[in-house]
Formats: C-alpha cells, sequence, structure tokens
C-alpha cells in the first residue's frame, strides 16, 4: 500500500501537470500585455511596458465599448434579477397546481441551445423595429436568462423560513413588502450569486450583440474585440492583449467575490444537482 | 381592516393575485423566448430572405429537403459531431472528473491554485478565449514553440486540423464545469464507503470503478447531458478561432445556420437548421428533466 503522503504528492504532481497546459493560454495574454514587442507565442517580456494599455485607453477602442456592455449587461442583470425574484416568490412560497409545471417548463427552458434562436430573432427583430436597439438587446439578454435565473432564485428562497415571513404577515404586510423587507435580505449571498451569475453570462456572451446590434458606437467589448482583431493582418498583438485583460478583469473578479463568499462550486449546487 | 369585514377573498381570486408576480418573467419570456421559438417553427417552412424578395411563401418540407441533400450541412453535422464528442464527451468530461478526483487527494495549496487556474479559463469571455486558444494554436504560436522545444514536429494546426484545435479550445474553456459539477459528486460520498473499499484490499482504478462512478452516476449523467448542450451551441470560440474555416472544415451547425441565414441571406433555410438544432437540443433537455424528475 502506498502511503498517504506519496499519493498526495502524485495527485499534486498530476493536477500541476495539468494545470501547466493550462496556464500557457492565460500567461500569454498577461505576459504580452505589458510586452513592447509582443507576438503570437508566449515568452518573457525583455521590458515591462504599459504603452499597449495606454494605446488601448482610448474612448473608440476601450471606453465607448466597455460603458456599453456596462449598459447592456447592467440593464439586462436589473431586470433577470427582478422578475426572477418576483416570479421566485410564488413557486417558493405558496401550493399551487402550476408550480410544477411552470418549474419544469423553466429547467427546460435553462437547457435550450440559445444560440439556434438566433437566426429567428435577428428576424422578429427587424419586424417589430427592435433591431439595433439597446432595449431590443437588454430585453433578449434578460429572457435568455432568466431560466436558470428563476431556478436559481427559488431554490435560495426555499432556504428562507417561512415563519419569519409569517410575523411580518400578521403585522400587516403584503406579499411584496414582505418579499422586499424579509425574504430578499436574510437571501442576500442567494441575490448576490444570481446576479454575479447573470452579469457574468453576459458580459461573455457574444453571439447576441453580434446580431442584434449593428452600429459601431453601440457595440459592446464582446464584439467591438472582434472588430480589433478582424483585419488581421495589422493586429498589434500587444494592444490586443491589453485590451483583453482590461475586458477580462470585472468579471473574473466579480467571479472571485461571490465564490470566495459561497465556497467553491457555488451556484451549481443549486443547479446541477444530481 | 377593509379585507377582514368583507371576509375572506375568493379561492379564484386568492390564486390570482399569488400567481401576480410571475407577470413580468412570464411576459418576457413569453415575448422574447417563446416568441422566437414559435417564429422559427413558422419560418423554417418559408423561403424568407433577407433580400429582394416581396413575400415570402410557404414551402412545406423544401428547406429540410434541401438541408439533407446539402454536401456542406452534411458536413456541418459530422464535424458537430466530432466537436461534440470529442470537446464534451470525452474531453470536459473526463478532464472533469480526473481533476475532481485528483483534487479529493491533492494538499489544499495545489488544489486552490489548479482550481483557480481551470475556473479563470472558464470565466473569461468568449471571444478572449478565442482569441487566446488562436494564439496558442498559430503556426507561430505557443504550442509549436513548445512543440519545437521537445523537438516534436510542428504544424499549422488552424489550418491542418481546424475541428481538433477548436474541439481543444473549447475542452479548455468548459471544463471547469465538469470539474465542479464532479467536485460537489464526489464531495457527497460518505468516507466510510471508500476506506471500507480500501481495508478490503481494492486498488485506486478498482475503488473508482466498481464504487465511486456506480455512486456518482445521476451527475454523470447530468453533467453530459449538460455540457452537450452548452457544447452544441457553441458559436463566438469557433468564430473567433477559424471563421469555419478553411473551408468549412470546422464549421458546425450554429456556424452553418449564420453563414446560410446572413452571408447567403437564406432566412428561410438557415432557420431551418436552427429548428433541427433546437429540436436536439429539446430532445436531450427532455432526458436531462428525466434525470432530474425526483428534484423538483
Amino acid at each position: 500500500m502506498t502511503s498517504p503522503n506519496t499519493r498526495r504528492l502524485a495527485a499534486d504532481a498530476g493536477l500541476l501537470a495539468i494545470a501547466a497546459a493550462f496556464v500557457l493560454p492565460l500567461a500569454w495574454v498577461i505576459l504580452s500585455s505589458v510586452d513592447p514587442r509582443a507576438d503570437l507565442t508566449v515568452k518573457v517580456p525583455d521590458g515591462v511596458t504599459l504603452d499597449n494599455f495606454d494605446a488601448v485607453l482610448t474612448p473608440e477602442i476601450t471606453f465607448t465599448p466597455m460603458l456599453n456592455s456596462l449598459l447592456l449587461c447592467g440593464g439586462g442583470t436589473v431586470l433577470t434579477v427582478i422578475c426572477a425574484a418576483l416570479a421566485a416568490y410564488p413557486l417558493s412560497r405558496f401550493r399551487s397546481r402550476l408550480n410544477r409545471p411552470f418549474l419544469l417548463t423553466i429547467l427546460f427552458a435553462t437547457s435550450l441551445p440559445i444560440t439556434a434562436i438566433m437566426v429567428p430573432v435577428y428576424a422578429l427583430f427587424v419586424q417589430v423595429n427592435l433591431i439595433d436597439t439597446m432595449q431590443g438587446t437588454i430585453f433578449f439578454f434578460a429572457a435568455s436568462q432568466l431560466p436558470f435565473a428563476i431556478w436559481l432564485m427559488k431554490n435560495f428562497m426555499d432556504g428562507v423560513p417561512k415563519e419569519l415571513e409569517e410575523a411580518a404577515w400578521t403585522d400587516g404586510a403584503s406579499s411584496l413588502q414582505s418579499l422586499v423587507r424579509v425574504v430578499l435580505p436574510l437571501m442576500g449571498p442567494g441575490v448576490a450569486v444570481v446576479t454575479v451569475f447573470s452579469f457574468v453570462m453576459m458580459w461573455g456572451n457574444f453571439f447576441v450583440p453580434f446580431m442584434l446590434l449593428l452600429t459601431p458606437e453601440q457595440m459592446p467589448a464582446a464584439v467591438s474585440i472582434n472588430e480589433f482583431f478582424g483585419n488581421r493582418g495589422t493586429v498589434i498583438y500587444g494592444q490586443l492583449a491589453a485590451f483583453s485583460v482590461i475586458y477580462s478583469t470585472p468579471v473574473v473578479l466579480l467571479y472571485v467575490g461571490v465564490a470566495r463568499r459561497l465556497g467553491g462550486g457555488f451556484a451549481l449546487g443549486g443547479a446541477v444537482k444530481g | 381592516m377593509k379585507r377582514q369585514a368583507s371576509g375572506p377573498p375568493h379561492p379564484a381570486f386568492r390564486a390570482f393575485t399569488r400567481a401576480l408576480p410571475l407577470t413580468p418573467a412570464s411576459v418576457l419570456l413569453l415575448l422574447f423566448l417563446a416568441g422566437p421559438i414559435a417564429y422559427c417553427a413558422y419560418i423554417a417552412f418559408t423561403d424568407l430572405q433577407l433580400t429582394g424578395q416581396a413575400e415570402d411563401s410557404f414551402i412545406g418540407f423544401d428547406n429540410f429537403r434541401t438541408a439533407f441533400g446539402d454536401e456542406a450541412f452534411l458536413n456541418a453535422v459530422w464535424l458537430t459531431l466530432v466537436f461534440t464528442v470529442v470537446s464534451a464527451l470525452l474531453g470536459q468530461n473526463t478532464l472533469g472528473l480526473a481533476l475532481a478526483a485528483l483534487m479529493q487527494r491533492a494538499s489544499k495549496p495545489v488544489r486552490t491554485l489548479v482550481g483557480g487556474i481551470v475556473v479563470t479559463a472558464w470565466v473569461l469571455p468568449e471571444v478572449v478565449a478565442g482569441f487566446l486558444l488562436y494564439a496558442f494554436f498559430r503556426r507561430e504560436g505557443t504550442l509549436n514553440a513548445v512543440l519545437d522545444w521537445l523537438q516534436l514536429p510542428t504544424q499549422n494546426w488552424l489550418y491542418t486540423l481546424p475541428i481538433l484545435a477548436v474541439s481543444f479550445a473549447n475542452v479548455w474553456r468548459g471544463t471547469a464545469f465538469s470539474m465542479l459539477v464532479y467536485s460537489a459528486a464526489l464531495n457527497e460520498i460518505p468516507k466510510e464507503i471508500t476506506e471500507a473499499a480500501e481495508v478490503d484490499g481494492a486498488g485506486g482504478w478498482r475503488r473508482m470503478w466498481h464504487i465511486t462512478l456506480p455512486m456518482i452516476r445521476r451527475s454523470i449523467g447530468t453533467n453530459l447531458m449538460l455540457i452537450t448542450l452548452q457544447t452544441l451551441s457553441v458559436f463566438g470560440l469557433i468564430w473567433v478561432m477559424t471563421r469555419g474555416g478553411p473551408g468549412g472544415r470546422s464549421q458546425t451547425l450554429p456556424l452553418f445556420m449564420y453563414e446560410e441565414a446572413f452571408q447567403k441571406s437564406m432566412i428561410g433555410y438557415g432557420t431551418a437548421v436552427a429548428l433541427l438544432l433546437l429540436v436536439v437540443g429539446s430532445l436531450f433537455s427532455v432526458i436531462y428533466l428525466r434525470l432530474l424528475r425526483t428534484e423538483v
């Protein structure tokens, strides 16, 4: 029998070997972003420079697309979280014959390939004049994220004991008041998870804004980076790497914040229990 | 106070007010999700085009007949199959399980570090991931530099093996999901069971095969279902890396759908392809629901 120590070392070595393969592309983007002569190979830069960041921190390249991303994903997230909180309340609190079919439909929709409906959504948006509008894109973002958000929110809400709310009801609070004043504050971490998860999903999504927005001034970073990269002959890799770092940092930080607060595979516990 | 005076509200009225908070979500879902799906089911049977056409007309199953006679479509179906099997079923699933199993035994700092790296690849925006792996697989990229250093033959991966390059990219990006699912599942296995097997002399592989895998089979089913569905709808990653090329050799169904609908302006035809994807996705979703049926 091998000793636990040997086994731990073997496991550590195996993990580090796999991680080495995972880390190469990440190391490339970070090193290239500060490398004055970045190319496509990962290497230690000859000197460290912030010129790449300087060059991309302009209104056209960084600020406008990032602001657009913030508007789109912020708007979509707010809408998703409000609608999901409202919808989860009756599903979690009251018994009704409608609950089960509703939840099953939601779960079914959670796993539909949304990519597949982008062509009809485009065709539909042209007909109702929502194409190339921020609000249309926000509505679609919210709708596509809602099934999962409702499902998560309901699971978190189930964890808040009903007795606390009954006290509020006796004091004459309406359902809406008890939702806002009692239930939501008690499930703060759950709301944070739904919010961050929705935001991260929208922030990284490329296909939805790529299809639904047309004017360059409205493009979020997800699409503008692709334009940047589109004419490949003239790409300045250091700048593209710097922009990738700027664009990715918010979601990585948000994720780390939530994951640390809830430990490990946070949202998945409630979502894909098997 | 008034309500008490007039007695308890009628049950139907109460059911109605209780269901009221469901309205905003339901309206959004009906208008922006169910609506497009229904519209998809309709235009898939028309010859709708983007330009130069006064009116679309109903053409029945023609789009589907065209598709199954279209070599480019059959090529996309085949590539989608390769992409899904290689990147999801073989790649993400087994690598995710291996990572989770190793993490059970590894020391805490290594576990945290490796978990952090793998999860970062997952959290990165789709386009950034595509761009990083484009750089990795390019002729002058990191992979060839490493191979060169190891004295192994190099090649232009994005040209010679584009579908494998995008499959590996999807493994890089998606493995964290399986890793998290399996870590959660393995943590729920009571220690006594594996310890008892160990005392009985079962080696690592036998314990994995006869005890651990049967105990987490529901997680395996759920995970396979979900990663298949996620992989079926990957667009941005492949688009950034290869645009589906060269010569359609990494063109999976979502990219084929996009090209037919927009570059060739055949919205009806593109939507027929989308409908097929949705039907396949729905079948997987139904199996997934059956796996979970005791949970709702």
